[in-house]
């Protein structure tokens, strides 16, 4: 009769009458995932990331040229201040301009992500107060919106190389396994700040300048090189020192993988990750009291 | 055990004070770890604690239509937070028994930059149905909405009752086991709280379990087939909803027949009309509880309109203590004088004939609206009116007679 609206785990599925579907009860310290209720949930995750984006569009002016227009004129910028006046080295043979754009691309993904989720829960505080449904969503939905700009940039990225004549190599395959780091970078530190920025707003005036500091910290407009080799491991802590220096290797060629750096960077990764999502699960039951 | 919906024990949640109205500042939460920081975080005795719910404990078998009912800052809301998953209880158990959605506003989710249809299927979504559902109950959500033309249109120009018949349409089509509902009928015009009302009471006949929050008693005694009566977060009462229902509004009463808000009260959102206060006044124009039957009375409403509202009506509704209504009389009845209708302070006192109530308790419930286009003021119960047994020359006193009313009856005998 009735389609399922909650999931169906063992007992519900079962649908025996003497187990409860949902057995409620005081919940506190650290919870595991529930992955059959995520993926239960899919759909609202699609219909949140279509929002977020559908809303995007539809609210300014220039829309998509949006998506463009960032990078572009973030690369102009910096290719006149950076690469010609101040005249900061780029990987050897490779124009400044295109260089820094391979930076830019991984950045702005990461930096508007990461904006995005942290701020994910307060801008659904209606949702989250009103009805129940995994909170994991949130952060998650967000940054699908991310990718779409991404995939934008990317094009203005293949005029870029068609232009300074940058061959195409097969390690661009590894493009979207560099993305999904992004990402993961993004949404390992999203679900701390978000969970945090809930409960207190500090987080929310502390961001711009966390982002903004985060940058001069990661190789996005000067070489992984100027970096002495012995400071290597503990730059890639900082996973987008890793990932960004992959991703210039990947689409520019010019450079050796620098594997202890990814390494490191991917190690970081993988414990904020863990760690976000532990912390998110521990803040979930009682968010709406609080958000 | 089979036939159990929703079994509570022992529920209770406790809110840090100040916890639900906002969020806390990092620094006040670091000022108290160094200035204390041996000491327990939480303990229970904690001033800075209460408890919004404690001992929370009932049964909803399955097909019972259970209506909570209690004052505001009751609990009624946590505990449907609760049972929805919403948030977390801090001690005490619930199992539910069956699919259970909840619907504790309407439009949750909608978008005003969005069109009809992709708020459909986000809020459909939302509310935790599957696309394939939502396909499939699809025209018929829009043909209960009655928006077939504007599918298209982002939902910010809708007017205001489009909205709400569109948000109310997709929840209309949740078909859970269990469904929670939470004072969803107190928006909208009167024409949408009756299709609200209606479809409540279809899901409600149609053997589904419902746990349905409600301040409007007329609903909660048609509806329900038990209540439950939540008092500072407790359990007062449960049983019988009329029973339930004319306790609750007799434990409001108030003795001295008038009552009196400063700045006004009105339905929530409402900025066209506020009512600063409501008496009854005996005769002379004091106001009392308490009124001779054998004589007149008034009920007075001081209305303030805050802007223009040509076609609206202020007036009230008498009942019985189980909600059954004697009669409701509007400013606009009496065609000899203007009801108000421009900007101003308006107090409308209103003549109930001597010789017409029997002796007893009555309650007033008091309604300001344009008909079929908004309400601006409704509220059951606000004050309770006791009619003096002052009836000397009943030829039977000891006897109770049936009836509310008692009017001055004339008789002629003959003897043939």
């Amino acid at each position: 009769m009735s389609q399922s609206i909650t999931p169906d785990n063992a007992a519900g599925a079962a649908a025996t009458d003497d187990l409860p579907t949902l057995r409620l009860r005081p919940r506190s310290g650290w919870q595991g995932l529930d992955l059959s209720e995520l993926w239960h949930y899919r759909d609202l995750l699609f219909f949140l990331a279509a929002r977020d984006i559908k809303v995007r569009y539809k609210q300014t002016f220039l829309g998509v040229a949006w998506a463009l227009l960032q990078p572009l004129t973030a690369m102009i910028i910096f290719s006149i201040f950076l690469g010609i006046l101040v005249k900061v080295p780029s990987d050897p043979g490779i124009p400044y301009p295109i260089f820094v754009l391979c930076g830019l691309l991984p950045w702005q993904l990461f930096s508007q992500s990461l904006t995005q989720a942290s701020n994910s829960l307060i801008e659904n505080e209606r949702l989250i107060t009103k009805i129940y449904f995994p909170r994991l969503l949130i952060p998650f939905a967000s940054i699908l919106a991310g990718l779409l700009d991404f995939a934008i940039a990317l094009v203005l990225f293949a005029f870029l190389m068609l232009y300074f004549h940058v061959p195409l190599r097969p390690t661009i395959l590894l493009l979207p396994l560099l993305v999904a780091f992004v990402v993961m970078t993004a949404l390992a530190v999203g679900l701390w700040l978000s969970a945090l920025n809930a409960q207190y707003r500090d987080f929310r005036y502390a961001l711009p300048f966390i982002v903004q500091v985060w940058f001069y910290a990661s190789p996005v407009v000067y070489p992984n090189s100027i970096i002495p080799v012995q400071w290597q491991i503990l730059y890639g802590l900082n996973p987008m020192a890793g990932v960004i220096e992959a991703f210039r290797w990947a689409l520019l060629g010019n450079t050796h993988p620098a594997w202890p750096l990814l390494a490191a960077s991917a190690a970081a990764v993988v414990v904020l990750f863990v760690g976000g999502l532990l912390y998110f699960r521990k803040m979930e039951a009682t968010m709406a009291d609080w958000v | 055990m089979g036939d159990v919906a929703i079994r509570v024990e022992g529920l209770g949640k406790r809110y840090k004070i100040g916890q639900r109205t906002g969020y806390q500042r990092m620094t006040e939460k670091l000022t108290q770890l160094l200035a204390s920081p041996l000491r327990k975080k939480e303990s229970s005795d904690n001033p800075a604690f209460f408890w919004a719910l404690k001992d929370v404990s009932f049964e909803v078998k399955k097909g019972e239509v259970l209506g909570i009912i209690g004052r505001n800052g009751a609990g009624k809301s946590t505990l449907l937070k609760i049972l929805s998953r919403i948030t977390s209880m801090t001690v005490g158990a619930a199992d539910i028994f069956g699919r259970i959605g909840s619907l504790l506003e309407v439009g949750t989710g909608f978008h005003p930059e969005l069109t009809g249809r992709e708020n459909i299927f986000l809020n459909g979504a939302i509310l935790g149905m599957k696309r394939p559902e939502i396909r499939a109950k699809f025209d018929e959500i829009v043909a209960f909405a009655e928006i077939e033309k504007f599918l298209d249109t982002p939902v910010k120009h809708y007017s205001s009752g489009m909205y709400m018949r569109l948000a109310f349409a997709v929840a209309a089509h949740l078909e859970p086991e269990i469904l929670v509902v939470d004072e969803v009928l107190a928006v909208g015009d009167a024409a949408f709280q009756t299709k609200c009302l209606g479809r409540m009471s279809e899901v409600a006949q149609s053997g589904r379990t419902v746990l349905f929050v409600s301040h409007n008693m007329g609903a909660i005694g048609t509806l329900c087939s038990h209540a439950v009566w939540l008092d500072s977060g407790a359990v007062r009462r449960l049983g019988h909803p009329e029973t339930i229902v004319a306790e609750y509004l007799l434990s409001n009463r108030n003795e001295t027949g008038q009552r009196h808000w400063d700045g006004g009260i009105a339905n929530p959102g409402v900025t066209e009309l506020k009512i600063l206060s409501v008496s009854f006044l005996a005769e002379n124009g004091t106001p009392t509880a308490t009124v001779d039957g054998r004589k007149a009375f008034y009920v007075e409403i001081v209305a303030h309109l805050l802007q223009p509202l040509p076609n609206s009506r202020i007036g009230f509704q008498l009942t019985t203590l189980d909600g059954t209504p004697l009669w409701e009389a509007y400013s606009v009845d009496d065609k000899t004088i203007p009801s108000p209708s421009s900007p101003g302070i308006y107090s409308l006192r209103c003549q109930v004939p001597s010789h017409l109530l029997m002796p007893g308790q009555f309650l007033l419930n008091v309604n300001a609206g344009a008909p079929g286009y908004k309400n601006y003021f409704y509220r059951e119960g606000i004050l309770s009116l006791h009619v003096e047994d002052t009836y000397g020359s009943l030829a039977f006193p000891e006897i109770r007679r049936s009836g509310p009313v008692f009017p001055n009856f004339r008789w002629s005998i003959k003897e043939s």
